[in-house]
């Protein structure tokens, strides 16, 4: 067996506006070139569950980051500043965008890069996924899994979130996987047929799956939405579409 | 499932935080994932004070029959206390009957 080793590490970006915001990153050890991936953390904040998979990508031979997209909260556990957080009435999308950016700016200037990076995000990350691969032209690839509020009521529309992600469809730059349980409510199937059929209609690369038995967040191995099935199915879908796109 | 709801409450108490006791300022009470309590979806109530750092909260994650019972039972001790307080003499009748 060939050695195997890592490096994983905090960093500082100047993320949305130059605020510097910090970001866990992890890649294989060695020259490379590696393809990247940038995760962008969910709701329950930039917690052990992102330092984890940031890793695991690393694992797999991919120089991946994750931003701190409530790193204005201050300091504390996780759960704590996303209480804090959610409080506030959750990040800005143009904020989260910046942050973002700032994330896959820094990972594609890399010289360990090969220049391609694919966004991934869980629940409200996946959301983010697919604003920031529709508001940008960076991303080679973009990973939605059980991203709620892609389609959004008119109502629920704000200063912080001024557009449903459904309607930037027509702007989306970049190939989109998609990874639903089919008991989930928010996104519901319904919706995640009405973000398909917008994705046809605008000629979009994609390949949407939709699991049985499975609701919201079936990867969390720590909670009792976990589906290990459809999560080891999950994985598979999500690393041959990322080698397909994004090398 | 990954909502958006959330109701802020304006408070005026104090709650015991991992930091001590601490003044409050507001209740966020939301629907979504909860941290630890082992359910796919939580009520949260978040007691905080908006000008201290994120550690200084009084947090619960409950499940929808325990936010309900807890709803009903708030309901009666608020009903308990207005008609306790209606039902004892103004000090002008107390006057008059002196």
């Amino acid at each position: 067996m060939s050695y195997e080793s890592m490096i994983a590490e905090m960093i500082i970006l100047d993320g949305h506006n130059n605020d510097p915001i910090q970001a866990y990153t992890a890649r294989p050890m060695g020259p490379g070139p590696f393809p990247g991936i940038v995760l962008i953390h969910h709701l329950p904040g930039w917690d052990e569950w992102y330092r984890e998979t940031t890793r695991k990508f690393a694992h797999h031979g991919y120089a991946a980051i994750s931003p701190n997209l409530y790193e204005r909260a201050g300091e504390g556990s996780a759960e704590d500043v996303a209480a804090k957080v959610r409080a506030e009435g959750g990040v800005s999308d143009a904020q989260m965008v910046g942050d973002v950016d700032a994330a896959m700016d820094w990972l594609k200037s890399q010289q360990f890069s090969t220049g391609k990076a694919a966004v991934f995000g869980t629940c409200s990350g996946g959301r983010h996924a697919v604003i920031y691969c529709s508001k940008t032209e960076k991303a080679d690839a973009c990973l939605d899994l059980w991203g709620g509020r892609v389609v959004m009521a008119e109502e629920d529309l704000n200063e912080k979130l001024p557009q449903a992600p459904i309607d930037m469809t027509a702007d989306l730059n970049c190939p989109i996987l998609g990874l639903f349980g089919n008991e989930d409510q928010a996104p519901s199937a319904e919706q995640v047929d009405q973000h398909e059929k917008k994705l046809q209609e605008h000629g979009k690369t994609y390949e949407f799956h939709r699991y049985d038995g499975a609701g919201h967040g079936f990867f969390y191995y720590n909670r009792p939405l976990h589906r290990v099935e459809q999560c080891n199915d999950g994985w598979e879908k999500l690393f041959a579409f990322v080698k397909k796109y994004v090398g | 499932m990954c909502t958006s709801i959330l109701e802020l409450v304006a408070c005026k108490g104090s709650g015991k935080s991992p930091e001590g006791w601490v003044n409050l300022t507001h209740a966020a009470i939301s629907y979504d994932h909860p941290h630890h309590a082992m359910l796919n979806d939580a009520v949260t109530i978040d007691f905080v004070n908006k000008g201290l750092g994120a550690g200084t909260r009084v947090g619960v994650e409950l499940d929808l029959k325990s936010a309900k019972a807890l709803h009903k039972a708030l309901e009666k001790v608020i009903k308990d206390v207005e008609d306790d307080v209606k039902s004892r003499p103004r000090s002008n009748d107390i006057m008059k009957a002196a």
